[in-house]
């Protein structure tokens, strides 16, 4: 159940050991995506939890702006940042959260070098335009309408997957054979020494967009161009009907600018 | 021939159906049982659990803070109702969640008689739910104790 500090998890075994209070952090395991989930509601963040397990994501949740930045050694109280930054390949934050806002937490993380480039994914039960396009604007990857539901998440998933695998071009498994494919039909990538740990997230020292494959192929994120309905990418899950608008997207902000 | 096992699958089959057909269920808690397999199979049960001791917790704040009529603290009220609303959407727990629709709009015009309803009202529904749901998950453990598997409803 859940534990201390607003980190909540429903098998703390299972949680992964992040690196705070001088902990070393844990090798960094290039197969395995990992998701901070940031909400204040305890059901919520057990459901996101699972969702994202069961996607094969390694999850850490948390459940306010200030411990997420905390753990992402962004908050300015921490002195040795580098110890203890934690690595991630993608933020989903709830927006309507007491004392820091989902779209602060956003802000703060699109402010900051070394997180800039990780997607970072709103959550909200109400379905505001104006906040959609805020968040979007601010840099937001998506903006899911809650309840979030399986099919929400594997959708996240498989871009992300796709993104990753492509910018890094290492060995990461991949569940969707569709992926799979768009990386065989890739031109050979560019002969340079890849940084042992080049992800989304921490390579903050490669100031060139290592994404740049990512352009050109399988994202749906940025294959879609202006088109904001994500039903028309083949990888991707197909929209509940339910809602009138489930989500918007738009192409990767980090590629735009 | 109706083994026991097929007879408490039947039987759990007509109990699930029986609890979207009255509205306590919406898809949402289908998609909560998706989440659920044989590694979890407590999952459902360890969420709603949760969630109805956030129901407990935020009925009782926001009956402190309704109390006295000279001094309601509405904004701690809406607070509660959204955290309800919330949770309450999030485990498919429908007529609560219907509940605090109305709830929040007492709230909202700062009717503290039409609130006080509302929250006698919610506190009656997670109430009824949780022994709903409690009965749904006996069935449940005696369907894998006859060593049976729980089975896939689909819910149209």
């Amino acid at each position: 159940m859940a534990s201390d500090g607003g980190v909540s998890c429903l098998r703390s075994s299972e949680m992964l050991n992040v690196g705070i209070g001088g902990m070393e952090p844990p090798p960094l395991d290039l197969d395995e995506v990992h998701v901070l989930a940031v909400d204040d509601s305890l059901v919520d963040r057990i459901v996101i939890e699972r969702l994202l397990r069961i996607t094969s994501c390694k999850v850490t949740a948390v459940d306010s702006g200030w411990r997420a930045l905390e753990l992402l050694g962004l908050d300015n109280e921490k002195a040795s940042v580098e110890l203890q930054r934690l690595k991630v390949d993608m933020i989903i934050t709830d927006y309507c959260m007491p004392g820091m806002t989902g779209y602060e937490l956003l802000k703060k993380i699109k402010e900051s070098s070394s997180f800039r480039q990780v997607p970072v994914v709103i959550m909200s039960s109400e379905n505001v335009l104006t906040r959609i396009d805020m968040c979007l604007e601010e840099g937001a990857e998506d903006f899911l309408l809650k309840p979030v539901k399986l099919a929400d998440v594997k959708r996240l998933r498989n871009c992300l997957s796709g993104d990753v695998k492509l910018s890094n071009g290492n060995k990461r498994k991949l569940p969707e054979d569709s992926v799979t494919v768009v990386q065989a039909s890739l031109p050979p990538p560019p002969p340079t020494p890849q940084p042992s740990l080049m992800t989304l997230s921490t390579d903050s020292s490669d100031s060139s967009p290592p994404l740049s494959p990512v352009e050109v192929f399988s994202s749906p994120l940025s294959s879609l161009g202006d088109d904001d309905v994500l039903t028309s990418s083949p990888e991707c899950s197909p929209t509940p009907e339910e809602s009138p608008i489930r989500r918007q997207k738009m192409g990767s902000p980090g590629l735009d600018q | 021939m109706n083994t026991v096992v097929a007879q408490l699958q039947r039987q759990f089959q007509d109990y699930l159906v029986s609890l979207y057909q009255q509205g306590f269920l919406d898809n949402q808690f289908t998609e909560l049982r998706k989440l659920q397999d044989e590694g979890t199979p407590d999952f459902v049960a360890e969420v709603v659990s949760l969630f109805f001791d956030d129901c407990s917790k935020l009925i009782n704040t926001m009956s402190r803070s309704l109390e006295r009529p000279e001094n309601v603290d509405f904004k701690q009220v809406d607070s509660g109702v959204h955290q309800l609303k919330g949770s309450s959407s999030s485990v498919g727990a429908r007529r609560v969640k219907n509940v605090c629709i109305s709830f929040k709009e007492c709230c909202d015009v700062q009717n503290r008689e039409g609130c006080l309803r509302c929250l006698q009202q919610v506190d009656y529904e997670y109430k009824m739910l949780k022994t709903k749901l409690q009965d749904l998950f006996n069935l449940e453990q005696r369907i894998l104790q006859a060593g049976g598997m729980i089975p896939q409803v689909n819910i149209s």
